[in-house]
């Protein structure tokens, strides 16, 4: 007797569905035996984990402020991963997003400008995350360079570019030698959305751009065009689209969505540039978009469950003295688990007998 | 010691992780599997062959443990690509993503110790030769098994019949089904002795190359390791090669730096990223667009009974 992975002649739609979630399940379960085997209570821990974060305004604040980057990235990633394109370099362009961003936002610093500035740094740091992220796509398109590997050693560059300017040149003066850059000035600043708390516009704005993302690509020809590159890419070259462009496009839009997540990053919660921005948004997105069913409004979705992993695993590390690295394991568990749960969408396992085999 | 032989010293140790987890994932290729976990195999390695390594007192135990974790990684990997047929890349990523977090969570309580580097094997009379002498016959154990590990993978893909099964199953999972081979035992074999060799180069970082263990150690090293199998097109001696290459622009950075130039010590730091990018686009260019990748490389596999 064996087990054998057989094709389903069907995929049942409520399949779909039950897969993210029974992914979660399992997660949890896990994460439970986990806890036992570093000595913790499992049920505290979980609860301290998934529950208290979710207990009170605050802390639901605190949730999208997390779950912010993480929707702008993976919408992004969504695209990519929709049309083949493996962009995994995400937190380096989010790096080069707070970057350029910044550059406005230090040289406006102490002059009174305008509504302007904010703006500006978006824009600009939109198109610092999208620059980054055109390399691999044009390495990719011309020479057929794996983007995989480029988009992931860019990474490790953007960061030391970041190291080097807040150490060096962007460094504040009057900062005790701290390697950081001054306090943006409020013109510079994300404005809250009530007036008050940790909640910032760049929220709505995420939300927005996956409710967007969503519309283009189930209803326009853009969003047809990546599906199909990325399905059935014969099919697409005969259409008429030509998939290198389309790998320019999505790496393009990914990178600017990671830029965007940057800069909100510095000039939101952060409100200044240091030299560790991100907890690995970028890399988190990339189990955000594959939670999510490769669908923006999955990834939304998605995005808010992951954010609660982050703070967590913040209160874990407080309440429980349990290493914030327990987060990673999470995030790893979970994407191990939407894999396999998907596979049953498009397969069975079945026993046979080996006689039956032949 | 002339600066040239301390030069080449750092090189070969700088170059041996890289080249062991290289010539691993090249027998994965191989077979038509690719897993982009190197990196997470990679720092468990370090993070547990450390452990062991403090825990046990020896280090040859601690590297055991390491292959032994590597292994056990490498065979998550395998029943989620192999078992399930899921996607390997994503399956990968997420294998890199939990082993940096499992590292940190094993590290942990060792962080701050410290424990002498693994000790050189002294060849007689060999190494008093100059120049060459130290550099060739005065290595850790791992450097020589490194190099005969390349020969030793040459001859099984090139001259073994194992070896052409081996690559029969990763240019056609479906012929070589057809012809009775077990597909997936094969890959999963080669899965696992790509798992032990990632585990093994990670326990080189932490106990020869630097004598402790820091979160993030292996900072990329497993990347540019998959960057090194493209480089070599897929072939054992030139992997090697490629290693010590990638070795040298390691130390040139690290030489520069002491030196200092002038030169922000992050560009230099930077070098050996940019320049797998610069070699991975030097290699495509001279291809012209075509690949020596085994066709079947990445593609699930369903046997239809």
């Amino acid at each position: 007797m064996r087990l054998i992975l057989e094709k389903r002649e069907t995929s049942p739609a409520w399949l779909s569905v039950a897969s993210p979630v029974i992914a979660i399940l399992l997660t949890l379960c896990a994460g439970a035996i986990l806890f036992a085997v570093i000595g913790k209570n499992p049920v505290t821990a979980l609860r301290v984990y998934f529950l208290d974060p979710l207990s009170d305004g605050w802390a639901l604040q605190e949730l999208a402020v997390k779950a912010t980057p993480l929707i702008l990235i993976g919408v992004g990633l969504t695209l990519c991963y929709r049309s083949n394109n493996w962009n995994i370099g995400a937190e380096g362009q989010l790096v080069m997003g707070a970057v350029f961003g910044s550059w406005v936002a230090l040289s406006t610093h102490g002059v009174a400008h305008g509504a302007w500035v904010l703006p500006a740094m978006l824009g600009m740091g939109a198109l610092g995350g999208a620059l980054l992220a055109l390399v691999p796509a044009i390495l990719k398109a011309r020479f057929q360079v794996n983007e995989i590997l480029t988009s992931l050693m860019l990474v490790y560059v953007a960061e030391l570019t970041l190291d080097y300017l807040v150490r060096g040149r962007w460094r504040d003066p009057k900062g005790f030698n701290f390697p950081q850059s001054v306090n943006f000035d409020p013109q510079a600043t994300m404005p809250l959305l009530f007036g008050e708390g940790r909640l910032h516009v760049g929220f709505a704005l995420a939300v927005l751009v996956a409710l967007v993302a969503a519309f283009v690509l189930a209803r326009t020809l853009k969003g047809f065009e990546i599906r199909l590159v990325g399905e059935a890419p014969r099919a697409a070259r005969f259409a008429g689209f030509d998939d290198r462009r389309t790998t320019l496009f999505v790496f393009a839009v990914s990178g600017a969505l990671a830029g965007l997540a940057g800069i909100i990053e510095v000039a939101g919660p952060i409100g200044q540039l240091q030299p560790s921005i991100s907890p690995g948004y970028g890399f988190t997105a990339i189990i955000v978009a594959f939670l999510g069913r490769l669908n923006p409004i999955g990834a939304l979705i998605a995005a808010l469950f992951l954010a609660l992993t982050f703070i967590g695993g913040e209160n874990a590390q407080i309440a429980l003295k349990i290493p914030l690295d327990v987060t990673r394991v999470f995030q790893g568990l979970l994407l191990f688990f939407v894999l396999g749960c998907d596979s049953f969408i498009l397969y069975r396992l079945r026993l046979v007998s080996r006689e039956g085999l032949a | 010691m002339g600066i040239f032989e301390a030069i080449l010293l750092t090189i070969i140790t700088a170059a041996t992780p890289l080249a062991l987890a290289a010539l691993g994932e090249l027998v994965v290729e191989r077979s038509g599997v690719l897993n982009l976990g190197v990196e997470g195999m990679m720092i468990i390695g370090a993070a547990t062959g450390f452990a062991v390594a403090v825990l046990s007192g020896s280090t040859l135990i601690g590297a055991l443990a390491a292959i032994a974790a590597g292994m056990v990684m490498a065979s998550v990997f395998a029943a989620l690509a192999l078992g399930l047929a899921a996607n390997q890349v994503a399956t990968g990523l997420a294998l890199t993503i939990l082993g940096i977090g499992l590292s940190g969570l094993i590290g942990n309580d060792f962080i701050g110790a410290r424990r002498d580097p693994m000790a050189k094997i002294v060849v007689p009379y060999l190494s008093d030769l100059p120049v060459v002498g130290r550099v060739l016959f005065q290595q850790d154990p791992v450097v020589y098994l490194t190099v005969a590990l390349a020969a030793g993978i040459w001859w099984f893909l090139a001259r073994s019949r194992a070896g052409l099964t081996l690559r029969a199953v990763g240019e056609s999972h479906v012929s070589a089904h057809a012809l009775g081979l077990p597909v997936l035992r094969i890959r999963f074999l080669a899965v696992l002795f790509g798992g032990g060799c990632a585990g093994l180069a990670g326990a080189y970082l932490s106990l020869a190359y630097t004598p402790f263990w820091s979160p993030g150690m292996t900072a990329g090293r497993g990347w540019i390791a998959l960057a090194i199998v493209v480089f070599a097109s897929w072939k054992p001696l030139r992997a090697l090669l490629g290693a010590y290459l990638f070795g040298g622009v390691t130390i040139l950075q690290l030489h520069a730096q002491a030196r200092g130039w002038g030169i922000p010590s992050q560009l230099m730091s930077s070098l050996p990223y940019l320049a797998t990018i610069f070699v991975l686009v030097i290699i495509s260019r001279a291809r012209k667009g075509g690949t020596d990748a085994p066709a079947a490389l990445g593609q699930p596999f369903v046997a239809d009974r």
